[in-house]
Parts: structure tokens; sequence; C-alpha cells
């Protein structure tokens, strides 16, 4: 690349050229033109809305590129008043190198990216233009010239939006034909009266342009886009020094027309962020505009047609797309060649003319993309706040690349655009000579320009910010600022180990089961098998926790190379809001992904199914398997089904209460499936649980061995649950330590503590509470009694009850009770559940029965 | 008499002055009253934990460790309190938790959750309910939004992440305990019992519960989780308790402004807790249910007795035997009988009729037809005393007896069957009927008699 004039070198002096277009409904002016005067030097480059510019940046060899949009004056900014609007393009340098393995190719040397990400800044200081630059636009299926003499010629291929590199859009193309079809209107002489252009006069320039452009590249007439401005108004305009590229007007008065349809103000924001693509983005980000998402289904349409026709049209469409670079006239004599004389065959002012140019084009050839107008709409992007990281990772890419950068630059560079930045929001063009007519422009052609411009505000309104669940919440219970006390006393340390939750190192007594267990796991790790194995047992009988250990034991195995490694995942039925979240929470924890039930079950089925990367067997324990029962049984189904699997290298243990769960719930294609490989726990033995409570309270001594036996004894007598056993076993020492309060003599638990415990536990409420009721509640229990025994019945309705209840204080020389009180009192016993009563809607008639054998009743009734 | 007159000037003068005393005296005494009113108003209708607890040491003892162990040691537990209506299960808990909170170190770092069956009606709810009072980071505002698998995994989550020793224990406090049984799995319980049994973030699970079949609702896999403590409230006192606790209700605390105006008052209490009637009346009371919320009720319909005298004058600002006598005539009224007192003559003799009806039939149901026909009989014979309503109006009668509820449709109205002929049940027991009648104002003779024998007129 050759060494572009940066103001490093020279100082250059910015200046506008022509009358500012003032619309007074915005508070700045905007030009079209502007002049950069290079000190010392005579040369003064002219530079047009529309012209492809080399903006200064952090790379002295490699500026950026951009197209100028628009330019305008910013009063509100001290500094530099000057500002434009640019659209953005990418150099392969500038791309970050971690993506850029997504090109897929290598990139030519004068390669650049139409860069398509709204949330970079497009506004800028106009006096960070360097200079013009020439850029041609090629189709997708066109290869890049590599015989350029022209080393200032870039080429576009592909556009840039941070994540992919696509095929230019046939919206840009148009963009660029539309450019060049305006262009002939800027061929003429900036004095010279417009003539219309007629369409030979077209055809023959479109000829000279793919003349030219064979005779830059190899390409055959290829279609390129083509930059509106044609050579000859180059060369005019370099020759007059009194620039004034069509295209430049074309933009502007594109964009004056749009500000003059109706609701200007709002659309004049949209405007500006249409004509605004972006590309360095810019710490601020200017909220105020809107996002206007332009349809990419929409575009990838256009194109493919836009594609057909250029290979139908191709030397009608051949799109050029040129900026002349000022410093450098290299480009000067591609110009020179190309020159036409062209005819601006219109009579009508300039606006006029310039609008309907496309047309008339569009009615004579029929087949040229008709995208025009949207090339207005194109470039909607929105500008976020994220614009600032996006900067700072292009620049850190930058420094990556080792591209020597200047700091002074870079501070220049930044404050101007921040200045910018905060004046975009009056920047306008307008040209009020212009508006009559182009308003009425505007009406008369309902083109999708109109509709954009329309459309774009509709989408502007900011988004309410919805209250929504944080997407990260990090599920967590606030921890406390104290920490938990350790225990203190003997008894302490007991009840600390006698929890349930107190994991012990081994499991005593469940040797057999966990070898069994444990032997299973094994052989299907080793032998890269699947395998499933149903684990019963009632509850508390240690199922899961020989699972966890043998787990444990696997894991620290594995780490040791004794067995390969594998991946343990453990779901519980209970923990499930329904059955098919299983597959939900499977997949959460074997990828870490997230989906709905019916697609997570198939991205399961395909991870089981399919040979995966890494040959890691999973180990999946399925705790109350009862509860994924559904009415298909595909839960289950799916759960025994994908171990049968060869490439599926997993291994489910399940478990549930009762013992025949498969014969009595399952179909036989489930059962089948789940095998033979059956384990079940028996409940503890009064011995097991005795020496469960000796390994935990091993080396303390705070029971009574024979305690220790009663207890175990009668938890064995009653359930064998060993959580029983830990729980009496827990309530127990509080009772010691609440019955003896001798301080410093906690003492030991004994069998009267141990008993006191399991009468609390287990003794039923039912005849205390009968001892507790009232007179007039222990009587209308009589007399249901009393009732039950007349009827012989084991039901009876309240009037029955009643009766005999008033016959029984009429005895017993109670005072009368009346219905309402004993209707209160039936309700009362009925809310205790020591009777089962119907809903009182039924009053006398509701039914009563007893939910206590008569036997207890009367039991507690005797004292 | 001019004389008298004379003579009684002066002590005209004297009353009037005295009159003028007692009015400022009235001022003040309306002032206490109103205090009176209001202390003795919250007690009985809040259920501020200032109140003293009665016979339930023990268990609030057990509680308090039970909660302070939690707190201090973050050691997981659960426990049930169960107890009839109105035993202080509530008290109980506020008190406790009062208690646990005014120890500085621990209120800072417990974390309470406070459900009611009654409002979290299924698991979804309540786990929203969970999430937005432990303010996990999925709430937003005071709002949890997100799917039910979605909070039940985050709260999961949350609580699996804690550790005995560095988190926050949590006390989940779950009212109307048994509802939450109904859910569906009952999927929370098993969470909360299983998280109390395993080394989580501690938790106390407190549950609430009128029921004392509570156990046998468990799932088998929930209640062997469950710890199987339970704390049974029994209202497990005798009556010299009941009494004390009467006085100890009404007595006003040390703390009353005026000590001459509580000391009256305190005096008076203790009158009336050793005036015979007032005994009657509360061991009446005491007979009919033990707990005290009847009891608040009793005294409180008993204050408005006395807020409406002393509008009327505060020459009676104490409390007196017949005030509580009548709050328990309120207390204990029939409320059919009431309503029976109310009705007009041909509805009594419908009422009759039926009552016949019903002893001759066996408690059969019967339909207006039958009722009328019955009620035919009875006019024939008495022609004199009882005017000979036509069809329409007693069937209007007969009515109006249905939308009282006196009388009950066995089976649902429907638009195609006659109502002459729909089967009906009487909701009035006779001895109801009996005594309803004897106090009915000018209810003719030939009625009365009617209604003690169907065969009267033999």
């Amino acid at each position: 690349m050759a060494c572009y004039s940066t103001r490093l070198r020279t100082r250059q002096t910015y200046s506008w050229v022509g009358k500012p277009l003032l619309n007074p409904k915005l508070h700045y002016h905007s030009y079209k033109e502007m002049s950069v005067k290079i000190e010392g030097g005579l040369t003064e480059i002219h530079i047009q809305v529309g012209q492809f510019v080399l903006i200064e940046g952090d790379d002295d060899e490699n500026p950026y590129v951009a197209k100028l949009v628009e330019l305008f004056e910013d009063d509100s900014e001290p500094h530099s008043k000057k500002r434009a609007r640019v659209q953005w393009f990418i150099r392969f340098c500038e791309v970050p190198v971690s993506k850029r393995h997504l090109l897929g190719r290598k990139p030519a040397a004068q390669e650049i990216f139409w860069y398509d990400y709204p949330a970079c800044n497009s506004n800028i200081n106009a006096e960070t233009i360097i200079g013009r630059v020439q850029v041609v636009a090629l189709g997708p299926d066109e290869v890049i010239p590599m015989d350029l003499k022209n080393e200032e010629t870039l080429f576009v291929k592909l556009s840039w939006n941070e994540k992919t590199f696509r095929p230019l859009s046939s919206e840009l193309f148009t963009e660029f034909d539309k450019l060049r079809e305006c262009s002939p209107r800027c061929q003429k002489p900036v004095g010279a009266k417009t003539k219309a252009i007629r369409s030979p006069s077209w055809t023959r320039a479109e000829h000279d342009i793919k003349r030219i452009e064979s005779r830059h590249s190899t390409s055959k007439s290829r279609p390129t886009p083509s930059h509106p401005a044609t050579p000859r108004a180059k060369k005019r305009l370099e020759l007059s020094g009194f620039p004034r590229t069509p295209s430049t007007r074309i933009s502007q008065q594109n964009s004056g027309a749009l500000l003059d349809s109706p609701g200007r103000s709002k659309r004049k924001v949209a405007l500006s962020e249409i004509t605004s693509p972006t590309k360095r983005s810019q710490p601020d980000g200017l909220h105020t505009l809107s996002p206007a998402p332009k349809t990419p289904q929409k575009t990838g349409e256009i194109h493919s047609s836009c594609a057909r026709n250029d290979k139908k049209a191709s030397p009608d469409c051949q799109r050029i797309l040129r900026t002349r670079v000022p410093a450098l006239n290299t480009t000067e004599i591609i110009e020179e060649r190309t020159l036409k004389p062209i005819n601006g065959g219109w009579q009508s002012s300039v606006v006029l003319s310039m609008i309907l140019t496309p047309k008339n084009i569009k009615k004579r050839e029929a087949e040229e993309p008709e995208a025009q107008d949207e090339t207005t709409s194109t470039p909607h992007r929105i500008r976020r706040k994220s614009s600032f990281l996006t900067l700072n990772r292009i620049r850190q890419q930058l420094r990556f690349l080792g591209n020597s950068k200047s700091n002074q630059e870079e501070d220049e560079f930044l404050p101007a655009a921040e200045i910018s930045d905060s004046s975009s929001e009056e920047e306008e063009t307008s040209t009020p000579p212009l508006r009559g007519r182009t308003s009425s422009r505007v009406s008369r052609d309902p083109s999708s320009s109109m509709k954009s411009s329309l459309q774009t505000p509709s989408k502007t309104p900011k988004k309410t910010p919805k209250p929504h669940t944080p997407r990260h919440a990090t599920p967590q219970i606030r921890s406390r600022n104290l920490a938990a006390q350790e225990p203190a006393s003997v008894l302490e340390e007991a009840r600390l180990r006698l929890h349930v939750s107190a994991v012990p190192e081994s499991l005593p007594c469940r040797e057999q089961e966990f070898q069994n267990i444990y032997n299973f796991v094994e052989s299907k790790l080793l032998d890269h098998t699947g395998g499933c194995m149903y684990i019963s047992g009632v509850p508390g009988t240690g199922k899961t926790a020989t699972v966890h250990e043998v787990i444990r034991c696997l894991q620290q195995a594995a780490k040791a190379n004794d067995v390969p490694p594998f991946q343990y995942i453990e779901v519980n039925g209970m923990k499930l809001t329904e059955p098919h979240q299983v597959y939900v929470q499977i997949l959460q924890k074997l990828t870490g992904q997230k989906a709905t039930a019916n697609h997570a079950a198939e991205l399961l089925a395909k991870w089981f199914l399919t040979q995966r990367s890494s040959q890691e067997t999973t180990v999946l324990l399925v705790d109350e398997l009862d509860l994924l029962w559904t009415q298909k049984q595909d839960v289950m189904y799916n759960l025994f089904d994908w171990p049968t699997h060869k490439e599926a290298r997993l291994v489910v243990l399940t478990i549930a209460n009762t013992m025949d769960l498969p014969e009595r719930i399952m179909m036989n294609r489930v059962s089948s499936r789940l095998g033979l490989t059956r384990m079940s726990f028996q409940p503890y033995t009064h011995s097991q649980l005795q020496q469960i409570l000796i390994s935990r309270l091993k080396n303390i001594k705070a029971f009574e061995d024979d305690a220790i036996q009663l207890v175990a004894r009668k938890v064995a007598a009653l359930s064998g649950d060993a959580r029983r056993c830990l729980d009496i076993c827990r309530r127990a020492t509080e009772i010691c330590e609440f019955s003896c309060r001798k301080p410093d003599s906690p003492g030991l638990v004994t069998i009267a503590h141990l008993l006191q415990a399991v009468d609390e536990m287990f003794s039923s409420s039912y005849i205390t509470a009968i001892k507790n009721s009232s007179v007039l509640e222990q009587s209308f229990l009589r007399a249901i009694l009393a009732e039950f025994r007349r009827s012989g019945l084991e039901e009876a309705t309240f009037q029955q009850v009643y009766s005999q209840h008033v016959a029984l204080c009429r005895m017993e020389g109670l005072p009368y009770p009346t219905m309402s009180e004993t209707m209160a009192v039936c309700s009362n016993l009925g809310s205790c559940h020591l009777l089962l009563v119907e809903p009182s809607r039924n009053d006398l008639l509701l039914r009563v029965r007893l939910n206590v054998s008569q036997d207890d009743v009367l039991y507690a009734l005797k004292e | 008499m001019i004389l008298g007159t004379w003579d009684r000037v002066p002590g005209f003068q004297c009353i009037k002055m005295s009159s003028r005393k007692s009015k400022s005296n009235n001022v003040i005494h309306a002032e206490y009253l109103s205090q009176v009113q209001r202390i003795l108003r919250e007690r009985f209708c809040h259920q501020s934990p200032q109140s003293n607890l009665f016979g339930v040491q023990v268990q609030y003892k057990h509680l308090i460790e039970l909660l302070k162990r939690t707190a201090i040691y973050g050691e997981s537990n659960s426990v049930l309190i169960i107890g009839p209506r109105g035993s202080g299960k509530t008290m109980l808990i506020n008190h406790a938790l009062k208690e646990l909170m005014e120890v500085e170190e621990v209120s800072e770092n417990v974390l309470q959750v406070h459900l009611n069956g009654l409002l979290q009606i299924n698991d979804k709810i309540a786990l929203k309910e969970i999430t937005r009072q432990l303010n996990l980071e999925n709430v937003v505002g005071d709002k949890v939004f997100g799917s039910f698998a979605e909070n039940l995994s985050f709260l999961l989550e949350a609580l699996k992440k804690g550790d005995r020793s560095s988190s926050c224990p949590v006390i989940f406090i779950l009212d109307e305990f048994d509802l939450f049984t109904h859910h569906k799995n009952q999927t929370l319980l098993y969470n909360l019992f299983d998280i109390s049994q395993s080394a989580q973030t501690p938790l106390a699970v407190i549950g609430l519960t009128c029921r004392l079949d509570i156990l046998e609702l468990l799932e088998k896999r929930v209640k062997s989780r469950f710890s199987h403590r339970q704390i049974h409230l029994m209202n497990s006192f005798g009556f010299p308790q009941y009494l004390k606790i009467f006085k100890e209700q009404l007595s006003l605390p040390a703390e009353f402004p005026d000590k001459l105006f509580s000391e009256k008052w305190n005096e008076n209490v203790q009158c009336l807790m050793e005036d015979r009637s007032v005994r009657e009346v509360l061991q009446k009371h005491f007979n009919v249910s033990k707990n005290l919320r009847s009891l608040h009720m009793l005294l409180h319909s008993d204050r408005y007795e006395m807020l409406a005298l002393n509008r009327v004058t505060t020459s009676h600002p104490f409390m007196t035997a017949a005030d509580l006598m009548e709050a328990n005539q309120l207390c204990s009224m029939d409320s059919k009988a009431n309503i029976v007192h109310g009705l007009s003559v041909l509805e009594i003799c419908l009422i009759i009729a039926m009552k016949h009806l019903n002893d001759i039939y066996e408690e059969e149901p019967f339909n207006f037809q039958m009722v009328y026909n019955e009620f035919q009989k009875f006019v024939q014979r008495k022609a004199h005393s009882v005017y000979n309503f036509e069809k329409p109006v007693v069937m209007k009668a007969f009515e109006h007896l249905q939308q009282l509820e006196l009388i009950k449709p066995m089976e649902r109205t429907s638009v195609n069957t006659q109502r002459e002929y729909q089967l009906m049940k009487l909701l009035l027991d006779n001895t109801q009927i009996m005594n309803a009648l004897q106090k009915y104002p000018n209810c003719p003779t030939d009625v009365r008699q009617w209604a003690t024998s169907s065969l009267s007129w033999l």
C-alpha cells in the first residue's frame, strides 16, 4: 500500500465548499462538499458526499476506509465543528485475529469489507478525513483483480458483521448502482444547465466503465457495482477545482426528500441513522437513534435476484465503486480514460432529475434490480453502548497485530469522535429550497424509501426495559455473618454426628450391597459398555447413600487411573416438577445447555445414540424412579433404552422403594430394557442399627450401651429406618441435656431418656387429645359411641348423635346443649380429624364417623 | 311542700356541684376506659406475642431450643406443632421467633420464610413465595418470574450450595401444614425435609397443623425424611387454671398510667372471679370449649356490651356478672331457634306438620303436598283458630322456609320437577321445635296443642 498523506506529516486545512444547506427545523448546516488544503503543497482535495474516503486511523499504512454519507457543521461542538457521517469499510487486518479464519481464504491485498455492524459509531470528525479512495464492489463470484496497477483501488466483495463474512447484499449493490446511475448528473458541469440523460448515453457510459474494468482486471465482464461518479465527472471536477459529485447530491437530496416527508423531525433522526452505517465504535453510543434492524431475509432475496440480473445484463450492470484518492493522482489516469461524454438529458431541476433517474432506468431495464430506494434504508443500524467495547476490541486487535500506532493520533481521534457523538442528535441536512419539490416527489413515489423512512421512526421508540429474571442469577442463600458455633459439649458433638446429614466415613452394614453396585458400575466402565441397575428398598435403608459412596470410590479410582474416567449425573424424581423435566436436568448437567423438555429429549437422544468424540462413560443415578412414570412411559423407556446402544456408554442406576416396581407399573418393553440386574436393600436389623449408631458415636461416650440397643431394637421392630433411629437418638440427647441441668456433667443418655423420645415420636396423640378435650366434646364422643351401638353401624347423622347427646347431657346433669353449641363441638372434633365429618352445609344431615377406634375412645374416656 | 323545696335548694346546689365534679371525673374515667378497652382488645383480637403463654412452657422450651440450635449451630431440624384450633400454635411460634430474634447474633443471621397452606395452594405458588421471601437473585423487584421447573431447580440449587457453618439458616414456617400435604407428589415437603436431612443449607421446617393424623398424610418417603418431632398443644389445663387465665386476661398491666384506676379494676376482676354466677358462666363455657380463643370471644363480646354501657353512663365502668352472663347467652344461643321465633303462624304450622310427618314416616323425606295435606287436616279440625289459607299462599310460606334453610331439598332443584312433589327434609330437631314454640310469642293454643301431639284432636 502506498503511503497516504496523513495529518501527521502535513497540516491540512479543511473548509466547506458550497452553500450550506440549512434546515430551519434542524440546528445545523449540512454541506455537500469539503475541500482539504494541504499546507505547503498546492494540492487541494475536494471531497463530496457519497465518495469513498480514507480516514485517519491508528495505522498510517492502512487508514480506515469509509464512504462519506453526510457532511455537516455542528455548532454545539466547541472544537471540531466539522462533522461527517460515514459508512465504514473494514480492512482484513482490522478483523479480529480470532475471526479471520471465518473468511476461509486468503484475502486479497486490496480487499476491504463492508462493515455491517450497527453498533459502530458513524459520526466522525470531518477533519480526520485524509482523502479520497476508489472502491469497487465485486459480485460474489467475481475474482479480485490481482494485476491492478492502481494500488489505490480497493475492492469490496463481502460484508463483515463481526460474526460472519457475507456476500454483499443486493441492497448494497443497488446502492452502488444507484450512485452510478446518478452519476450522469454529476457529470454536468457545475454551471451548465442539465440535460436529460438519455438511455443510450447511459449504456454508453456503462460500456465505458466496463471497458475500463476489463482493462484493470483480468476478469471478463463481471458485474461490479459501479460508483455513481463516472470518470468524466471526476475529471471535470478535478479540473474545475469546483468539485460537486453527483453522488453527494443524490444522497443529500435523497435525504432531503426523506426529511421533507411528513413527520419530519422524527424522521430526520431516522435518516441520519439510515445514511450512516458505522464502522468505528465510539464510547458513547447514540441511543437516541433508533434501532432499525433490516430484515436479512429480504436482502437475501433481493440479492439473489440481483445476482441473476447481473448475469443477464452484465454489460449494463457493472457496478464500480470509486472514490478518488485525493493526494495521489494515480487514479486520475483511469478516470481520464473512462471519460465519456454523458448527456444529462433532463431539463428539470437537479433534484428532480436525479430522483427520476432510477425510475426511468427501471422502466427501461426491467431486469435492473429494484432496490434502489431501499439503499437508503439498508444501513439502518442501531448504535449501542457496546460500541465502545467493539472499539476497544478492534483497538486491541490492531495493537495485537503489531501495527505501529501513535498515541497522539489516537488521542486526537478519540475526543473528536466523542464530540461528534454528543452533537449528533442535532445534526441534519436539509435544503430549504429543495423542499417543495422533493416533497412532491416523495408523494409521487411510494417506493420503499418512503416506506423505510416512515417505518424507521416507528421502530424507533426505545424499548421500555421490561423486568425479567436476571439471566445469570446465581442460586445462593446469603451467607451468615457469624460462623456457626462448633459443638461444645459431648452431647452436642454426639448430636452433630447423629444428624442424618453427617456423612460417615464408611457405610456399615451395607458392604455387600456396596460391593455389588461397585462391581457392576466398574465392570461397565472397564468394558466401555452401558447397563441398567434397579435398586429397591424401603425408605431409610441407605440406598442413595450407598450409591453415593460407590460413586465417590469410583471417582477416586478414576483419579488414580484404575478405572476410566466417567461423568456422574444425578437426578431425583421428587425434585422434578414433571417427569419430562428429567431430560432438561440431564441435558443441563451433561452439557450445560438449557432446553425445553421435548428439545432436550431430542438432544439427549442424539447425544447418546451417535458416536461422540469423547469416549467417557456417563453414570446416571435416577432416584425415586416411580415418579417418572407417565401414561406412555416414554421417559422410563428412554432412560432404559439409551444404555442398550453401544455408543451411549451410559450406566443407569435407578432407585425406588418398591421391589416389584418393574412388574407393577412398567410396560413389558420398558421392564425388559431395565433388565434383571436388581438389588434390594432389606430394612436394617436391630444389630445393624446398633452397629450404625456405634460407628457414628465412635470415641464419644454419650449413650449407655443398653440405651443404644434399646433404640435399635425399637426401630428395627417398627420400620428399620435408619433415619428414625438417628432422630430418636438425637432427641434423646436433647431430653438428657434438658433434664440434667447440672452444668459440668452432661451425663449419659439413659434408657429413660430414649424411651421418652420414642414415646414422643411414636405415641398416638389421639388419646391425649381426647383426654384433654372439653366436657362437651367428650360427651359428644360418648354420644357417638352410643349411637353406633344403637344402630350397629359405624356411621351416624349429626341429628341422631345430637339426640343421644342431649340425653347424655341430661343424664350427667349438664346444661342442655343447644344445637349450635353441639355443631361447634362437632366441627371442632372434625377439624382435629378425631371425627370424620362431611362438609357442614348438610347441617343436621351430615354424617359422622370416628377416625379412632372405638376402643381407644372408650379407653381415653374411662378416666 | 314549699318548705321542702326550700330545704332542698342548698341540697340541689350540692348535687349540682357534685355532678360537675363527677363530670370531670367522668372525663378522666372515659379516658381510662378507652385505654382499658384498647389494651384488652389488643389482647383478645391480635395474636400479639406480648401476651403470656399459659401452660405450654415445656413445649415452648422445646421449640426455642430447637430454633436456637438451628440459628446458632446451623443444625437442620424439622418439627410439627400439632394442636386443635385455638390452642395457641401460632402464638407459640411467634413467641419463640420473637425471643430468638432478640438475640443479637441470631437476628442478623437467620432468614424466615412464612407460608400458609391456605395462601400457597400449590407448590408453584409456594416456590415463588419462598424465592421472594428469601430474596434470591432471580427476584425482580417484588416478583418472581420463570417457570415452575426453573424456580424449583433454582431454589434447590441455592439451598444445596450452602453448608452448615457458613450459610444463613432458614426457618420455614408452614401454617396449615396439612394443606401442603395435598400438593402434587408433596414435592415441596420432600425437598424441604430432604434438605433438612442432608448437609446443605441449615433449615428448620416448622409445620403448624390442627390435624392429629398429620403423619398419615405424609408420603412414605417424605415421612421418612421428617424427623418425627412433634409438639402437641392440647389445652391440658383444668378449670382452676382456666379461671386464672380469665383473671390474667382481664387484669390491667402494672404499667397502666393511673394506678388507682387499675387497682380498682383489678380488684373488680378479682371479685368477678369469685362471684358464683360468673364461675357458673365460665364453667359452662369451659365445658363447651377449652380453647382460649373462645374465652376471648366471650370476653370480647362482653367488652362490647360494656362499651355500650359506657357510652350511656360512666357510672358503670366495671364489668359485672350480668354482663358476662349476657355475653355467654349470646355465645351459646341457638341460631335456628331464633329464626323460628320470627316465623309467621302459618310457617310454624307447616313446620309442625313436617314434624308430625317425620314422626309418622320415621325421618323419611316429605314433599309439599304431604305437608299441605297434613296442614289441611289440622285446619279442617280447628277451622276457627287458623285461617284457611289458599294453596299458593301455603306454597309461598313453604318456599320461604326453604330459603331460610329450615328445610332442605334432597336433590338439586331442576326445572322438570314439580315443586309440590320435590322431596324435602326438615333441618330442625324435635326438641328445637318444641323449645322454640314455648318461647314463640302469641302462639295460638290449638297450634301449641297440635304440636305436642298429632292426635290431640282425638
